[in-house]
């Protein structure tokens, strides 16, 4: 049981700084320009890939630099040469723009690499046991991911709070034009904050590659998680988002851990109604638990943990 | 002749379908104190936001010669041109400091205020450095802003009705300010409700009526012109 807790709680972790790489952008780049970017979690899918072909031709290390600086370029591009076009349209326009812009990435995807999980793998270098408790071990290369996130919100933070392009940034999500009477080049500012966003996911995705599996349908099902995080943390919040990220890393982990059925809690006693109902287990209801937690939050605190606005 | 630090010539500006300014033309020298003044509604603030950009122009707008109208705010502000509009705008979240750097624009080259300068006229911007601009009074904020600007090194400076809702000793304060500003050079384009200090500080006047200029001259001319003041200025 030991053991249980303490895993379960490392791999939380490790899967809600994951997500906070991502949900930080996401959240980012909403509170600029009050778009949700369906497209994030398809960055995340292209450092994957880019991770996965960079190391075949040149080794893991440098795809792990390379990888993320190419997405985080393609981010940026797609800011000036589209999103920041068709911004005079409206939101509504953007949204379709970026709904689409996944699609395509993901078609491409498939022509490219097809339909099945590539052979994105660990690298030697990192293939090894971190620390064994009793009976069960903990690869190092979990361990990797959890530093470099760790590394990467650190930095993060200390750009925000502690670099005059940092608090360019944090005055811009709430004054733009204020912020642009001041001499600063805030479409510029919006451009590299979106591509900082998307090379996060990126490399995000370089890292969880090898672990998980580097496949076309990754960013479909992990975008509605990365919606679910911002919305719970409360738009626009990074703090909200790093307390969402983790609450819904930890939670999940636990609950796919965690084979009990109701019935088996119940005992005995479970009453006879519903039948099969009973018989499902915790395990299996992990996967709803971030969109109960979604609809949960909308409706007791519609401005998230620590949002201002309403969603 | 040689061309005056701002010359505004012929200019309209619109908010959507309805048209504000109607060709208001007027020029501002260098170091120069100039006020615009007119009653509430007039299109003085709109005046100021059709030279920096925030609403489009139509006209000519020059600065040091050359033509802005139709550049975007922070290149009309990258030539020099500062702006603290009458909403004040600070940053509520970030401290006054960080509210100062963000007036610098990162330029090199020798400026003429620097953060120091600030404090020394301003004690209680540097009593109050690290505070969050949001919780200071509402004067502690106007000087927050124009210093903010001041910090980005502007030849002309437009502010607009900072002693709107001040205390008098606020008012004088900010007074002060302006004539420190001319001081090291800077050329005032000022927007005043209140007659007097306009009267004091400034080296010329202009006066708008139903988005024009009606009148120009010195304080004294414009003390002498009761029936000019009288039409469009007493309320
Ligand atoms: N954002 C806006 N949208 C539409 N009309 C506006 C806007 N701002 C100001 N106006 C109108 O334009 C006119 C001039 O406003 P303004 O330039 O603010 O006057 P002043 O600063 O001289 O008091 C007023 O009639 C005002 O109602
Ligand atoms: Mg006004």
């Amino acid at each position: 049981m030991l053991q249980l807790v303490i895993f379960s709680t490392l791999n939380g972790v490790l899967y809600g700084m994951l997500l906070f790489m991502m949900a930080s952008g996401l959240t980012l780049i909403f509170s600029m320009m009050g778009v949700l970017n369906f497209a994030h979690a398809s960055f995340y899918m292209l450092g994957a890939y880019f991770g996965f072909e960079i190391s075949r031709r040149l080794g893991f290390w440098p795809s792990f630099f390379v990888a993320p600086l190419l997405v985080g370029a393609l981010g940026a591009l797609v800011e000036r040469y589209g999103l920041r076009r068709v911004h005079k349209f409206g939101h509504v326009s953007e949204l379709l723009f970026t709904f689409g812009l996944a699609f395509i990435i993901e078609e491409l995807t498939q022509m490219f690499w097809g339909k099945l999980p590539v052979d994105y793998r660990v690298p030697p270098s990192l293939d090894f046991v971190a620390f064994r408790l009793l009976d069960t071990t903990y690869p190092a290369y979990r361990m990797f991911m959890l530093l470099t996130a760790i590394a990467m919100f650190v930095f993060l933070l200390a750009i925000l709070t502690r670099t005059r392009i940092g608090l360019i940034v944090q005055a811009a999500l709430t004054h733009p034009d204020t912020v642009a009477m001041l001499g600063h080049n805030v479409p510029r500012i919006f451009m590299i904050v979106f591509g900082v966003g998307a090379a996060l996911a990126g490399l995000a995705g370089v890292i969880a590659g090898p672990a998980l599996v580097t496949q076309p349908s990754m960013a479909s099902s992990l975008g509605p998680i990365l919606f679910v995080v911002i919305v719970v943390g409360g738009l626009g919040s990074l703090q909200g988002a790093f307390f969402a990220s983790l609450l819904i890393g930890v939670v999940q982990t636990f609950a796919v851990a965690m084979n009990y059925s109701l019935a088996e809690a119940f005992g005995a006693n479970a009453p006879p109604l519903l039948g099969d109902l009973w018989q499902v287990t915790i395990a299996q209801l992990a996967p709803i638990i971030p969109y109960a937690l979604l609809v949960l939050m909308l409706i007791l605190r519609p401005t998230g943990l620590m949002g201002t606005r309403e969603t | 002749m040689r061309a005056r630090l701002l010359e505004v010539g012929d200019l309209h500006a619109y908010y959507g379908k309805s048209h504000i300014l109607h060709g208001a033309t007027f020029s501002v020298g260098e170091g120069e104190i100039v006020s615009l003044l007119g009653r509430n509604g007039v299109g003085r603030s709109t005046t100021i936001k059709a030279i920096m950009g925030d609403v489009p122009p139509k006209g000519s707008i020059r600065f040091k010669g050359e033509q802005i109208a139709g550049l975007k705010p922070h290149q009309i502000a990258r030539k020099g041109l500062g702006y603290v509009p009458e909403t004040r705008d600070i940053f509520p979240a970030l401290t006054v400091r960080q509210n100062l750097m963000l007036g610098e624009k990162g330029g090199k080259g020798a400026r003429r205020w620097t953060m120091p300068d600030m404090f020394g006229m301003f004690p209680r911007l540097e009593e109050r450095a690290d505070t969050p601009g949001g919780v200071l009074s509402g004067g502690e904020q106007q000087m927050l802003t124009i210093c903010r600007t001041l910090m980005g090194d502007p030849d002309l400076i437009m502010i607009d009705e900072p002693t709107e809702g001040l205390s008098p000793l606020m008012v004088e304060h900010v007074g002060r300010l302006l004539e420190e500003i001319a001081k090291r050079g800077v050329a005032i384009l000022l927007v005043e409700q209140k007659l007097a200090i306009a009267l004091r500080i400034s080296k010329r006047l202009y006066v708008m009526g139903h988005g024009k200029i009606v009148y120009e001259g010195t304080p004294a001319a414009l003390e002498a012109a009761s029936a000019i003041r009288k039409e469009w200025l007493e309320v």
